[in-house]
């Protein structure tokens, strides 16, 4: 690595440090203080009395009912595509499944494509469609993690908020504004917005060249800000009118760190527990920096196989050199391993390069953070897994040491154990059984793209995503076949509700009950030895499971790279 | 029945300000501090669009720079058509497929070859391999400079002052802190055929 290179991961690093404990504190101020006009206005205009409170159940049938009616809106507007305006080049709308897949996967906050954005989408669809569905699938996760963390805040309430008020104050203290705000920034940096569809351009070669565009930067910023992922073109943030510049590249990735690296802190704050606050942060920070390490290390290295053909692929003052497939010049290596780390750890699922031509270390790490999925995770849902996993640590601890486990005060009972490990068994039970499928049928083999252990790791990290509601893929494998669009899309629909009906059952069984004061016989969960508990068990439960598949696909791939194998 | 109509109330404000006020409001007000770039940053010669500044296009003559290798699909069939601005896409080819090292060797090749290289010239990893957008309007120093005596000859020029103009078209990282050094190809070309047509 060179000064550099160091220079731009610790400005990173500094800039999240900084942001973090600001949003967190700011996100804790909107979330108790009193309304503000336009909230207020909002309630009366949808009819919904905002002050009455609900139980977890009530909170449950809103938040899915209310899902269930935007996914309704972005399938049929994604469906009529051909009868809507700003449709110049007469697209046809996609395939049912392909809809059916687009519309769970936006709903969700995942942003799996199986489409290519400018070559199948309209203009209108891009700007009504896609980017409502992004918006109101981050603001669900927020406002779902809000109910959540209220079963810490709350001691003997048969409640844990209003749905509606928690997603409605999201949107219109933070959401919306930092959209717009990041667009306009996007804007000035190069990202077009415009409702032209495209420009013939006249190369200097002769010929034509047709450059389509349209209204990106409002869907670059929330994409980003929202963890959503989704790009406006098929190469998403590697295309330079989606990532213009190095700078934009820095924005964007910093762009998915800013609400759900705060989540931490608006914990603390709302627990009135910041130390508490700070160790989590500390977890998601120690896997983050870990993740980054390996990836730029390894897409440094150059790809061995390539030296008989004599390519120069060490940096130097001339170029910026290693694994230069699929990634580019603007960006070079650090830039681009900066971006891939947080993309996937924030499961935004945007990439700036291409994931499908990694080598097989860096995957291992993108692997590794979608079946963790919380370091910081996607909004709001990432950070609730985390506290499942602390929930779990620390019921693991009080195992070890014969004392009733405790979290902040609330004593943690069979109730409280049974749903955390009902939330934990989701990932494995999804990602592998849809993977074994996958992997042994002809539909499933039949559009792998690349041969030997990375056709597997194909197939794996298209589950992968969808259960993290993740998105970004190794882009080999083609997805718009019906087995694909349609498990996928199942996938992501139960990854997303299954895990959150539980943890929503367990912030409503843990608001009921009194706090107890901390006694000697505590365990303390806001010490550097808690962090290390909380690590060392999420790596051995949350990775160990996946162990064989990681065996079968990077790690068989590295070992032939290292021998000098192709496929 | 009720949180079915608060929810269909919800969706219908939030598709008119997610889908229309917020687009639409972004579009205008870019307009107004950013026209250029909310158009699209496309380069204009004699009042005719030539392309983007910030989209990548195929030169294939010996007297222009070359891109990198581009993996844009075509979309009516197989294979590519290089930098097609209608369809982004990478090569997605792993770095243990064996049709990837074959391609970097036969590009390698091909490149030594145009540019009358000898064999133990090593190539700049860049200029044979395809981008993540297909898109790239970038090329490394490395791979600009390995180019010059190629597009000098062909336009009778001194290499040595095609050098400098090279060297004045490098971009370093973005106020000295993000990205890498790069040389936009298709603003270095412009330059070429206006000081030496």
């Amino acid at each position: 690595m060179t000064a550099h290179d160091v220079t731009q991961i610790i400005l990173a690093f500094l800039a999240v440090g900084a942001m973090a404990p600001i949003v967190g504190r700011y996100l804790a101020w909107v979330f108790t203080s009193p309304r503000i006009a336009v909230e207020r206005w909002i309630f009366r205009a949808i009819g919904s009395d905002c002050d009455r409170e609900m139980g977890w159940r009530e909170y449950a049938t809103t938040l899915l009912v209310s899902n269930g009616v935007f996914f309704a809106a972005g399938y049929l507007l994604l469906w009529a595509q051909g009868h809507l305006p700003l449709n110049p080049r007469h697209l046809a709308p996609l395939t049912p499944e392909v809809t059916f897949n687009t519309a769970a996967s936006f709903v969700t906050n995942t942003n799996w494509q199986a489409y290519a954005g400018e070559a199948q989408l309209s203009n209108f669809s891009q700007m009504v469609p896609i980017v409502f569905l992004m918006f109101v699938g981050a603001n669900t996760g927020i406002a779902a993690l809000v109910a959540i963390l209220r079963g810490f805040t709350r001691a003997g309430a048969s409640t844990v908020g209003n749905f509606w008020d928690d997603f409605f104050r999201f949107f219109v203290r933070a959401f919306l504004p930092s959209c717009l705000l990041l667009g306009l920034v996007l804007v000035w940096q190069g990202c077009p917005q415009t409702l032209a569809t495209s420009v013939v351009a006249h190369p200097l070669e002769g010929g034509t060249q047709t450059i389509v565009m349209g209204p990106v930067a409002s869907l670059e910023s929330v994409k980003n800000l929202g963890t959503n992922g989704g790009g406006f073109f098929n190469a998403n943030g590697a295309h330079p009118y989606e990532n213009p510049t190095p700078f934009s590249n820095m924005l964007e990735f910093l762009a998915m760190m800013v609400f759900t690296s705060s989540l931490p802190f608006l914990f603390g704050r709302l627990t009135r527990r910041p130390r508490q606050g700070w160790a989590l942060f500390a977890v998601i920070m120690v896997l983050y920096g870990g993740g980054l390490a390996v990836i730029e290390k390894s897409e440094k290295a150059p790809n061995p196989l390539l030296a008989a053909a004599n390519v120069a692929q060490a940096s130097s003052s001339l170029q910026s050199g290693g694994n230069t497939e699929g990634k580019e010049v603007r960006f070079g290596i650090t830039q681009t391993s900066l971006f891939t780390n947080t993309t996937i750890a924030a499961t935004t699922g945007a990439v700036d390069a291409a994931i499908d031509s990694m080598l097989p270390s860096s995957l291992m790490v993108t692997f590794s953070h979608m079946w963790l999925n919380e370091e910081p995770g996607g909004k709001g849902v990432g950070f609730a897994g985390l506290l499942k996993e602390a929930i779990l640590a620390i019921f693991l601890a009080g195992l070890m040491v014969g004392r009733t486990p405790e979290f902040l005060g609330k004593k943690l009972e069979s109730r409280e154990i049974k749903l955390a490990a009902l939330a934990l068994i989701v990932t494995p039970l999804l990602v592998l059984g849809l993977t074994a499928v996958g992997v042994t049928t002809t539909v499933g083999t039949s559009t792998i793209d690349n041969p030997g252990p990375h056709g597997f790791e194909e197939v794996l990290y298209a589950f992968s995503s969808g259960n993290a509601n993740n998105g970004s893929a190794m882009a080999g494998l083609t997805v718009s076949t019906p087995f694909y669009a349609d498990s996928i899309a199942v996938e992501m629909l139960l990854a997303r509700y299954l895990p959150l009906l539980p943890l929503l059952a367990l912030a409503g069984s843990l608001a009921r009950k009194r706090t107890h004061p901390e006694t000697a016989g505590t365990l303390p969960t806001d010490t550097p030895l808690f962090v290390a508990l909380l690590l060392g068990f999420m790596l051995m439960v949350g990775l160990l499971t996946f162990f064989p598949a990681l065996m079968l696909g990077p790690i068989l791939e590295q070992l032939s790279l290292l021998h000098g194998v192709s496929f | 029945m009720k949180t079915l109509a608060v929810s269909l109330r919800a969706m219908l404000l939030l598709v008119l300000v997610t889908g229309f006020v917020y687009p639409i409001g972004m579009d205008v007000i870019a307009h107004i501090f950013f026209p250029h770039q909310a158009d699209g940053s496309l380069i204009r010669k004699n009042g005719v669009v030539v392309g983007s500044a910030l989209i990548g296009q195929p030169f294939t003559q010996p007297r222009y720079f070359h891109p990198r290798p581009s993996a844009t699909p075509d979309p009516t069939g197989s294979g590519s058509v290089p930098y097609d601005a209608a369809f982004s896409s990478a090569s997605n080819l792993a770095p243990t497929n064996g049709a990837q090292v074959k391609a970097v060797s036969s590009a390698a090749k091909a490149y030594r070859d145009e540019n009358g290289l000898p064999p133990t010239q090593a190539v700049p990893a860049d200029a044979v391999t395809a981008s993540g957008s297909g898109l790239d309007p970038d090329i490394s120093l490395a791979n600009a400079l390995l180019q010059v005596n190629r597009v000098a000859h062909a336009r009778s020029m001194e290499p040595s002052a095609l050098k400098r103009l090279v060297l004045s078209h490098v971009e370093g990282p973005q106020w000295g802190l993000f990205g890498e050094s790069r040389v936009n190809v298709l603003k270095l070309n412009l330059a070429l055929d206006s000081l030496k047509p």
